[in-house]
């Protein structure tokens, strides 16, 4: 993987919410009206208490949830208008990476890393060829037989992302990936996520550790009470660019 | 995709089903036996009806039809009558007793010897023995070729010791009907077992479906691994199932034998044709399968990710 940064200019944007609302079905309302659009290539931070609604986005976005109002397209397509025997196609686009990796237990990592291509009909070789370039990524090439709990927390978090990354899909997003990990490791994960962004993936990172997202001093997207906060380029804090 | 990579993936959940089953042999077993035991009962009723309508066979086509001709018919035209008898198709052998030669059985074995030799004239008819093929032994042939020869003029009586034949076809037709209505409850009872054991694994793989669900796995590759599973357990327990008739058929080949041999008969058990053996084997596979697809279909759509 090149490892020379190229920044691109904004294309196509790869996420759009237009005044999205959510509802749970217990009343709360988790995002009320939030606009903004995410561009092709963009590395973007999404910051907020919890409760926020930070999750909510990404849910949203990988289609775990559907809005109450209002439209959100990802990768070109319309969530609310997706027929549900279309939902499993559009998640493989999108790899997803969880505060608590959500890796299977009674696996070893191979399986683990795997199986987003495995869903896909790849071929084994091909499947065989990409896991491991894609553990090579993230520095775990010859630990394919272990077992997840064989690993140390910062390890499993970086199956998590070579797994979200295994099938090259255009866009990345992460719900508290460095939740679990110090600070020193959660830096090496966001550089990895760096180096995604780096050739051309687009990546959304939901975190609350504000010191890891001014190192990085990408677009930031402050949520607040489910509304957007508006951004002054002053504010101590990275200030937010939200499309409304 | 490729063809290649498909089947390689059927092999691979294939295998994975397999494994599974291995990994808790005890509960599989149990199951397994339990599927075997609601193929092997229809099986074997049907067994028992085939081999009785197969030793029936053999004893009506030992059934005569004892044909009596007028007391005035010559023995000329009863010779006749014979021969004509013969054409039929589904008639083997003819035997004509003349009056003079069941007079003098009759004067044999009777025993009323001295109060015959009273008699002026032999009042005994002229009497033909037919004896229908055996593919014209069923009740309903019988019947049909006793009217053939009452209806001829000459004939006074046709007498058909079939009563027991028919009794005995229509105890059988009773089975058969037994039979389907057995081999449809047991069916659905294989699907009930079938479906509930991939329910339970389903409930015990749930994480596991999450996350496939979560990482883009359609319904249909979620479910390929339960229909597999399933699949395999009607597989299994059709093949214990036929183990277990052909012991059985194993067992009872001695005491039947002597049975029949105490009636005269040469008869021997039948067990599982080729034919049989592989409608139950289909059965099994087909069942499983249904019964993991309704199972599968019913349960995994209420599990979606959750982050």
């Amino acid at each position: 993987m090149p490892c020379s940064r190229r920044r691109r200019a904004p294309e196509a944007p790869v996420i759009t919410f237009d005044r999205v609302s959510k509802r749970y079905a217990n009343g709360r309302e988790a995002l009320s009206n939030v606009s903004f659009s995410i561009h092709n290539g963009e590395m973007v931070f999404l910051t907020g208490r919890s409760g926020a609604g930070k999750s909510t986005v990404l849910k949203l976005i990988a289609l775990l949830e559907r809005p109450t109002r209002g439209a959100v397209v990802v990768n070109g397509r319309n969530t609310q208008q997706l027929r549900p025997r279309h939902t499993a196609a559009f998640r493989r686009g999108i790899g997803v990476v969880f505060q608590d990796h959500k890796l299977l237990a009674d696996r070893p990592v191979y399986d683990n890393v795997a199986l987003p291509l495995a869903v896909a009909h790849t071929p084994l070789k091909e499947i065989d060829k990409r896991v491991r370039a894609s553990l090579d990524q993230v520095g775990l090439l010859g630990k394919e037989r272990m077992l997840p709990v064989e690993l140390s927390v910062g390890e499993q978090q970086r199956v998590g992302i070579a797994r979200a990354v295994v099938s090259k899909p255009p866009l990345l997003i992460a719900d508290e990936p460095t939740g679990n990990l110090d600070p020193d490791l959660s830096l090496e994960v966001m550089r990895l996520f760096r180096r995604f962004q780096d050739v051309g993936v687009t990546v959304v990172v939901a975190t609350h550790d504000m010191h890891l997202v001014r190192e990085f001093g990408e677009r930031v997207l402050t949520l607040e009470n489910g509304g957007l906060a508006g951004g002054d380029p002053a504010d101590p804090l990275p200030s937010l660019v939200a499309t409304r | 995709m490729s063809l290649g990579a498909s089947s390689g993936r059927h092999l691979q959940a294939a295998l994975g089903a397999l494994g599974r089953l291995a990994r808790a042999p005890l509960a599989s077993l149990l199951t397994l036996v339990v599927i075997a035991l609601a193929l092997a009962l229809p099986a074997a009723l049907e067994l028992l009806v085939n081999n009785a309508q197969a030793a029936t066979g053999n004893f009506a086509s030992a059934v005569d039809l004892s044909v009596y001709l007028k007391t005035d018919v010559p023995l000329a035209k009863a010779q006749q009558l014979a021969q004509a008898a013969q054409q039929r198709p589904d008639v083997a052998t003819v035997t004509l007793i003349s009056a003079d030669k069941g007079l003098e059985d009759f004067r044999t074995y009777s025993g009323f010897g001295d109060a015959l030799a009273a008699l002026k004239e032999n009042p005994l008819p002229h009497v033909l023995h037919v004896r229908p093929r055996a593919a014209a032994s069923s009740a309903a042939a019988l019947e049909a070729l006793r009217r053939y020869f009452a209806a001829w003029p000459e004939v006074d009586l046709v007498q058909v010791d079939a009563e027991w034949v028919m009794r005995f076809n229509a105890i059988l037709e009773v089975f058969r009907r037994l039979l389907v209505i057995a081999a449809a409850l047991f069916g659905v009872g294989v699907l009930a077992v079938i479906g509930n054991t991939i329910r339970l694994e389903i409930q015990s793989r749930r994480a596991e479906i999450e996350v496939t669900k979560l990482v883009g796995g359609s319904n249909a590759f979620v479910r390929r691994p339960f229909l597999y599973t399933g699949v395999l357990y009607g597989l299994g327990g059709a093949l214990i199932a036929w183990g277990i008739l052909a012991l059985t058929g194993l067992l009872l080949s001695e005491p039947v034998a002597n049975l029949a041999k105490l009636y005269g008969s040469r008869y021997e058990l039948a067990g599982l044709t080729p034919q049989d053996v592989g409608v139950l084997i289909a059965a099994g596979v087909v069942l499983g399968w249904l019964g993991a697809w309704i199972s599968a279909h019913r349960h995994l759509r209420s599990i979606e990710p959750r982050a």
